[in-house]
């Protein structure tokens, strides 16, 4: 479903992504991980088109290379801060590709795909008019998850799914993240610093390092690997090949 | 500083200087570009035409009632030295159509939505809304600036005729009030004189103002850099931009119209 091949994109002097290759089956399930710095968004960015590589090629369900408005179609996208328009009730935010985007889906039809999408999600109607700045960020998150989910995509990006939110919500959304994902057979990929979210959400981890994939494997070999770069990230340790000066 | 290092200061200010003109130039022929694509935005262009247009009425109204006033006692006092007092009602008309009216009501917009405008976008940068717009399919010109160009170009020269018919009545009040005019004979002076084209040149000008304001206001908002300081150096070059703009542009304007 999603095939990563070389992958180099440069900022300035600054080498991000040093040949990133990965590739990714339907229905399975990614968590890149990484120091903070390390590229990860800059890699979901140039999945998502929003970014353009250097050198290397991006396959996307059959596409290559596609440009933002062909990966929309394929792809929903869950933003660290959630990313919600503020001027738009949650109910808009959540139908705004079908409304907007890709299609021009009747106002009271949308609303009502809106409102189930945010059941989906664990939020009543009583939500869909309010605004986004109304909300908690558990809440935001949830209904940044609805808009990703919306249409049921084939694909799908969480770009740090747990910042900023408290252990216990932390887990409900990466329990939400892992029933969404199973039930609609997606492949998912999720960017993150969140031990929890690995070994919630993963099939598979990848650990960037240097502008690479420095180790790949499943969840509980990324918690008990020997690899020194990985045991000092997962285990949060200061001495070690990661420098904690960047 | 050696004279070389001053003129290498001079020359890097003036290509800094001229690569940002050409950015801006190329985002406005961008923006135009886009706004020829459908699908058009009704929906935002509407909310748009409210926020610059309706909710810009009273700055402009108050701004244009005092000028006018201001205006008619100014001619007054000048026109009283050679007892041409007659001509305050059409001298305030024409001032107030053809350059005041305009002139203030672009700057006071600029002010008051170029900012607004380049705010609201730069914020939605830093909080990933931009991106967030091209992941659900939608193009950010398109749903973000077309919009606002449209209302701002089509709202500038209603609220620039208001504040017209208001700067024109608040040179009537103090005609009448302070400086001893009939009502109705001040009121056929001012239109006996007034010409179509008088009236027609100030609106022109007030809808390149608008298309100039949201403009600048777009540019400086999805330029912007990053976090607060982004945001607020955004909305000051945004008002900066638009009013160094109105202010050429009606020069240019001027000199097409009116030169011999």
């Amino acid at each position: 479903m999603i095939r990563v091949t070389d992958l180099s994109k440069r900022f300035g002097p600054k080498t991000v992504l040093d040949g990133v290759s990965f590739s990714l089956a339907k229905g399975e399930s990614l968590v890149v991980i990484g120091s903070s710095g390390s590229g990860k968004s800059v890699l979901l960015k140039c999945l998502l088109g929003l970014e353009r590589a250097e050198h290397g090629e991006v396959q996307i369900a059959g596409l290559r290379n596609p440009q933002p408005r062909a990966v929309a179609a394929q792809v929903g996208m869950l933003f660290q801060g959630a990313a919600l328009f503020d001027s738009l009730p949650v109910w808009q935010n959540v139908a705004f590709r079908p409304m907007r985007g890709t299609g021009r889906m009747p106002r009271q039809q949308a609303r009502d795909l809106a409102v189930d999408t945010l059941a989906r999600v664990g939020l009543g109607p009583e939500v869909a008019d309010l605004f986004p700045a109304e909300l908690s960020g558990g809440m935001q998150k949830r209904v940044g998850l609805a808009r990703a989910i919306v249409g049921d995509p084939p694909v799908l990006f969480f770009d740090e799914p747990t910042a900023g939110l408290d252990p216990i919500m932390s887990a409900v959304i990466n329990a939400l993240i892992r029933r969404i994902v199973t039930e609609t057979g997606a492949t998912a990929l999720t960017i993150t610093h969140d031990m929890r979210t690995l070994r919630d959400v993963a099939d598979r981890v990848a650990m960037l390092h240097q502008g690479r994939f420095h180790w790949q494997g499943s969840a509980a070999e990324a918690l008990t690997t020997e690899d020194t770069v990985m045991r000092q990230f997962t285990l949060g340790q200061v001495e070690g090949p990661i420098p904690t000066l960047r | 500083m050696t004279p070389a290092a001053a003129l290498g200061a001079i020359g890097r200010a003036t290509a800094s200087g001229f690569g940002a003109l050409g950015r801006f130039v190329a985002f406005g022929a961008q923006a135009l570009g886009w706004a020829l694509r459908p699908p058009l935005y009704w929906r935002e262009t509407l909310t748009q035409l409210v926020l610059i247009g309706w909710l810009s009425l009273p700055v402009i109204g108050l701004t244009a009632l005092f000028t006018g006033a201001a205006l008619a006692l100014q001619i007054h006092a000048g026109s009283s030295r050679f007892s041409a007092e007659f001509a305050v009602p059409s001298i305030t008309a024409i001032g107030m159509v053809r350059e005041l009216g305009p002139v203030l009501g672009g700057l006071m917009v600029a002010a008051r939505v170029a900012s607004s405008i380049a705010a609201e976008i730069a914020t939605m940068k830093v909080s990933e809304q931009i991106d967030a717009l091209r992941t659900l399919a939608v193009e950010p010109m398109q749903y973000l600036t077309v919009p606002r160009l449209l209302a701002a170009t089509l709202a500038m020269p209603v609220l620039v005729a208001v504040g017209d018919a208001v700067g024109i009545l608040g040179g009537w009040a103090v005609g009448v009030t302070r400086l001893g005019f009939e009502s109705s004979a001040y009121l056929r002076n001012t239109l006996d004189f007034l010409e179509f084209w008088d009236v027609a040149s100030g609106l022109v000008k007030a809808a390149v103002f608008g298309f100039l304001i949201a403009l600048a206001g777009c540019h400086a908002g999805i330029s912007a850099g990053r976090g607060a300081m982004g945001v607020g150096a955004a909305t000051k070059s945004a008002v900066v931009l638009a009013s160094v703009l109105i202010l050429a542009a009606n020069y240019l304007l001027t000199e097409a119209f009116f030169s011999a």
